[in-house]
């Protein structure tokens, strides 16, 4: 009965971290299916995260902050979308910057509207969601694969990812669909970021990502840039984290495992999911080339 | 030229920014430069963080000339810089030439061991470089939590750092430029790096391997008609960017603290992605490129104090916006092309 209790404990666990990762890796997925490589999801979930926890309190709504995050969202993917795509800046090069950009001018926000140094205040229990998020990441997964394989603008993604030219030669604009597909991606992960701030936790506290908008991303290749599988992968790596929050303070025998080694946990199984059962994952054709 | 123009841009940017806080772009901007060079002392601290940006623009350069793209300077860093710090706390009784000699020897196997990683899961199982070297850097940061908390804690602190490093280990006293720089963390290691990187610049120019290593970052599919075994030099470059990031270990520990403190780095690696980029990914350059970021970060220390709006974090949004100035320099040589053509 315990074992029970315990597995239905590190299910649900698994389902509530893997939320935050479904919505960042369907960023990534709409990103680079359209050929833009996409390491900028670490910045656009932490700005979801700080928008949400910004409005959410605001207006003590978990709606409204699901919205300010949407805004910002589609904010920092134009600006991404800008560099990129207009400016050909180097796509990684930017990601990172735009990563770091978060991590700047967040804290200069807060300090300005709360004068903190980074987290935001937090909201009322009946503020937060109670499992929305959850159940909105999962219509997403078959929204998106619905649309991409059935839908004519779907196929146009797909082909701004494969055969550009193609798309060129039936008279579609690969920089439209770039650009919306870009924007998308960064409603997308900042939704993800805001369900960390609005649903996990109860307000934005600094680099609350740990991360995971690399891990999003890694589940998307793991997953073969495919919907379905990238959410499988998600549950794989939530699943790591929720065991590792478990295993806090575990002892083996007479030893205590270190609390480091168990917080390294989704990190190594990432690489390990990476580079042993990835087989032939094919990256979108035209990823990262014009 | 186009690259200083982006400098320029980003930082323009970011001090216009400050307008939003209500401050006085021009009095940051006075703020910056007063924190930076206002002193004897002030230098001092902007060179001690230059000597570590060097070391880790350096690493990211080697990545960018083999084609691959290396985040992970932070934890190659991090764990060179606790392996050193390691040996000088396990290893007391070794005498002083050798002594530093042997822990710098560790703290470079450790750095390019942390690099090779990733170099063998690029080359032989197609693992994405920018993930794995984000992984990595978070398994450093724990493994060397762990260790610095629980193996080698400093017993007479509750900061946490390891035990100081014995001090045969340190080369302070033949140190001229911390003599030169009293109170302040700045010492020899500073030549050494000025000296790294001009060997790293004869390496890539000016050696068979150096131009393997540059031929697969400029056309892999040649270089592999050419019989150049893309493989290993992605293994070679990755453990070079390790052993080159590893040597933040000297300016940390066996010239100013002796001992590995954690967070002792402001994102060095980070910055350093920030430093090859500004400097082309040429080795001399990134002498340059890594005093003024180091400059910039050293003023931006001060503005917690000199302002009631702006605080320290605000370094990263200039490096932030630098970086993005810089990067969209493609437009203009993509511009310049274009108008050729036609």
């Amino acid at each position: 009965m315990d074992m029970m209790a315990l597995l239905l404990s590190l299910s649900l666990a698994t389902l509530r971290l893997a939320t935050p990762l479904i919505f960042a890796s369907m960023g990534g997925l709409m990103s680079e299916r359209s050929g833009i490589v996409n390491v900028a999801l670490e910045g656009f979930m932490l700005t979801g995260a700080f928008a949400g926890a910004v409005a959410g309190q605001y207006f003590a709504s978990a709606w409204m902050g699901w919205a300010a995050a949407l805004f910002a969202g589609l904010v920092i993917g134009a600006l991404y979308a800008l560099f990129v795509i207009e400016l050909k800046a180097d796509q990684i090069v930017t990601g990172m910057a735009f990563n770091l950009l978060a991590m700047g001018v967040i804290p200069f926000l807060t300090k300005i509207f709360y004068n903190s140094t980074g987290s935001t205040p937090a909201l009322l229990v009946e503020d937060r969601f109670a499992f929305e998020p959850l159940l909105m990441a999962f219509a997403l997964v078959a929204l998106i694969s619905f649309w991409l394989y059935k839908t004519r603008s779907g196929l146009w993604l797909l082909f701004a990812g494969e055969h550009p030219e193609a798309l060129v030669a039936s008279g579609v604009s690969v920089r439209k669909v770039r650009w919306s597909a870009v924007c998308a991606s960064g409603a997308f992960a900042a939704w993800g970021g805001a369900s960390l701030s609005l649903f996990l936790a109860s307000s934005y506290s600094p680099m609350m990502t740990g991360g995971r908008g690399f891990m999003a991303l890694a589940a998307l290749i793991f997953g073969k840039w495919k919907p379905v599988p990238a959410l499988a992968a998600c549950l794989l790596f939530a699943f790591a984290d929720a065991l590792q929050i478990r295993l806090q303070g575990v002892r083996i025998g007479d030893m205590e495992v270190p609390v480091q080694f168990v917080q390294i946990l989704p990190y190594v199984v990432t690489i390990v999911a990476l580079a042993g059962f990835i087989g032939k994952s094919r990256a979108p054709k035209a990823l990262g080339r014009e | 030229m186009k690259r200083f123009l982006g400098f320029i841009i980003g930082l323009t940017v970011a001090l216009l920014l400050t307008l939003i806080a209500g401050e006085n772009p021009l009095n940051i901007f006075m703020i910056l430069m007063r924190s930076a060079f206002g002193s004897v002392y002030d230098l001092g601290l902007t060179l001690s963080y230059t000597t570590p940006l060097i070391f880790c623009g350096l690493s990211v350069a080697i990545g960018f000339h083999a084609g691959l793209f290396n985040i992970g300077a932070e934890g190659q860093m991090t764990m060179a810089v606790v392996t050193a710090a390691a040996v000088g706390v396990l290893f007391p009784q070794i005498p002083f030439p050798v002594a530093p000699l042997v822990a710098f020897a560790a703290a470079l196997m450790m750095g390019g061991f942390w690099g090779a990683i990733v170099g063998w899961l690029r080359a032989y199982r197609g693992s994405h470089e920018v993930i794995i070297t984000i992984m990595l850097n978070f398994i450093a940061a724990g493994l060397a939590s762990w260790f610095t908390l629980k193996i080698i804690p400093n017993p007479h602190s509750q900061n946490p750092e390891t035990a100081l490093v014995s001090s045969n280990y340190m080369f302070k006293d033949y140190d001229l430029i911390a003599r030169f720089f009293p109170d302040t963390p700045a010492n020899a290691s500073l030549g050494f790096a000025i000296a790294f990187a001009i060997l790293l610049w004869i390496f890539l120019w000016k050696t068979t391997w150096g131009f393997q290593l540059r031929a697969v970052g400029s056309n892999p599919e040649a270089s592999h008609r050419a019989g150049i075994s893309e493989k290993k030099v992605q293994i070679l470059a990755m453990t070079l960017a390790g052993a080159f990031a590893g040597c933040v270990a000297l300016s940390e520990v066996l010239g100013s603290s002796g001992q590995y403190r954690i967070g002792f780095s402001p994102d060095y690696g980070f910055i350093g992605i920030a430093v090859a980029l500004l400097a082309n990914n040429n080795p001399i350059g990134i002498i340059f490129a890594a005093f003024l970021m180091g400059a910039l970060h050293k003023g931006a220390s001060d503005l917690d104090l000199e302002t009631s709006t702006i605080t320290r974090d605000f370094s990263r949004i200039i490096q932030a916006l630098i970086i993005l100035g810089v990067a969209a320099q493609g437009y203009w040589e993509w511009m310049k092309s274009k108008r050729r053509k036609s």
